[in-house]
């Protein structure tokens, strides 16, 4: 590996480190109450929500558990539960 | 044809910035950094410049957007002073980082507390070892010739640092002198469009200052010889500049009057036409006095320092900015060069803190000082010129 100036690397290299296991709260969505409305994947942080049949699915690969989808969903759709390992 | 006025300094740099043709200008007001940008957004407004002039609340913002225009492969500029400055920092360190040759006006405004908006270095020192490259420049037509050089410096492939112009706030900034403004076909002679290494496109998407781990000494040491580099750099494109547009300001230092001189002051920025008249004064009653300016403050010209003093008795370093608890940072770094060589003495005056005026008669007494101090062969450490001890 050779040094670029500017540290510049080629974009998305940061998905082959999976940093779920960070959280110590999880989101659930509760597909029921989920509208598909969307306003939780501007929320997140680190990019893990995905609108996939108009329901929110979360990638618990990378989600840290920070709770702001949770708190930003109009629907009360998402609930954090507190996970041990 | 170029075309001589009497402007103020502000608008002088801003003639110059125009004339560099940034896509993406962004600032936000603070004394005496403002009529630079009035000017530019004016230039704007008029369609005298085609740049996007971006409205922001803060300094952070305005060196972030400059510094992501930077990454999308634009020429960018902002300016600001004092606690602006010191906003900026966080993002400075990390365009430096990062290797976006952004181009910064730092107008010299003390810091707080206490507050005041009179003009000494404290700012711009403050982010010396930003990775910037600072040039701090004597007059308006300096400042205008240093701006049109420092983009030529940051761009180069060799460098691409951010290049940092220390201008005395209010004393350059708001001071009407005559300047030469030089035709646009001139200055993109000079200057060639900007050719970045890489930017950002959603196409071919990159990351800038990526994260490292076990590799962060070496960029630092990328970033030291790219310092390094700059010396000569800095050197050759004054000495281009003269080339075309007939002025010269020295490269890293500009030599004054050292000829045979046994004291020579040495100092940065606008106080350097004080203590020329001074020089001058002296040298006519028989003084073997000269000056040195130090244009480049980062990097350090400690060889060219060296060579310029090296044959006087005694130098005294004047520092319009404190490093508290150690002293003045030009004599701090003029003393390290210095070091394991055979070497004048070296005497160091913090002055001009807080915008005390600096006299003629100021830089006659610091000689004098000098020559005592050679005499008694005793060096004080540093001293405070003008101290007003009886209101401590
Ligand atoms: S914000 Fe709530 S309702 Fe909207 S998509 Fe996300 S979870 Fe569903
Ligand atoms: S908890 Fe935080 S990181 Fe996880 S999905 Fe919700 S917003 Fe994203």
């Amino acid at each position: 590996m050779k040094l670029t100036v500017g540290a510049v690397v080629k974009a998305g290299t940061s998905k082959v480190n999976k940093t779920g296991n960070w959280r110590s709260f999880r989101p659930v969505v509760n597909k029921d109450l989920c509208n598909g409305c969307g306003i939780c994947t501007f929320f997140c942080p680190d990019s893990s929500i995905q609108i996939t049949e108009k329901k929110s699915n979360i990638n618990y690969d990378y989600c840290k558990g920070c709770g702001i989808c949770a708190k930003e969903c109009p629907q009360g759709a998402i609930k954090m539960e507190e996970e041990r390992t | 044809m170029s075309k001589k006025a009497v402007i103020e300094g502000s608008m002088a740099v801003a003639e110059a910035v125009k004339a560099c043709r940034p896509k993406v200008i962004s600032a936000y007001p603070i004394s005496p950094q403002t009529h630079i940008v009035e000017d530019l957004a004016k230039m704007i407004a008029d369609k005298e410049l085609d740049s996007t002039m971006v409205r922001v609340d803060s300094e952070f913002s305005a060196a972030s957007v400059i510094c992501g225009a930077s990454a999308t492969g634009v020429r960018a500029y902002t300016a600001s002073s004092s606690q602006g400055l010191l906003l900026m920092t966080e993002v400075l360190f990390n365009t430096a980082g990062m290797r976006l040759p952004i181009v910064i006006t730092g107008v010299n405004r003390t810091i707080s507390a206490p507050i005041t908006i009179q003009p000494d270095h404290q700012d711009t020192m403050t982010l010396r070892d930003a990775g910037l490259i600072q040039l701090y420049v004597e007059n308006s037509q300096e400042a205008y010739a240093t701006h049109i050089q420092a983009f030529k410096i940051a761009e180069d492939r060799e460098i691409l640092l951010p290049v940092m112009v220390c201008m005395d706030g209010w004393i350059l900034t708001h001071s009407f002198e005559p300047v030469e403004i030089y035709d646009q076909e001139l200055v993109d002679k000079f200057l060639p469009e900007y050719d970045p290494l890489y930017c950002l496109d959603p196409e071919k998407p990159i990351t800038y200052g990526s994260y490292a781990d076990n590799e962060v000494m070496e960029f630092r040491y990328m970033m030291q010889e790219a310092m390094e580099r700059a010396k000569d750099k800095i050197q050759d494109v004054a000495l281009e500049y003269k080339e075309l547009f007939g002025e010269y300001y020295g490269g890293l230092i500009e030599e004054y009057r050292t000829e045979g001189a046994d004291v020579i002051v040495v100092a940065m920025g606008s106080v350097l036409g004080t203590i020329k008249d001074a020089v001058d004064e002296m040298r006519e009653n028989g003084q073997k006095v000269g000056a040195i300016k130090v244009r480049s403050y980062r990097p350090f010209p400690a060889e060219e320092l060296y060579n310029a003093v090296k044959d006087a008795s005694i130098i005294a370093v004047l520092d319009k900015s404190l490093s508290i608890g150690q002293g003045g940072p030009l004599a701090t770094d003029t003393k390290a060069a210095f070091y394991n060589k055979k070497a004048p003495k070296v005497a160091s005056f913090m002055a001009g803190l807080g915008g005390r005026e600096v006299t003629k008669e100021t830089i006659k007494n610091i000689v004098y000082k000098c020559k005592k101090a050679l005499e008694l062969n005793i060096v004080a450490d540093m001293e405070f010129v003008d101290l007003r001890r009886e209101i401590i």
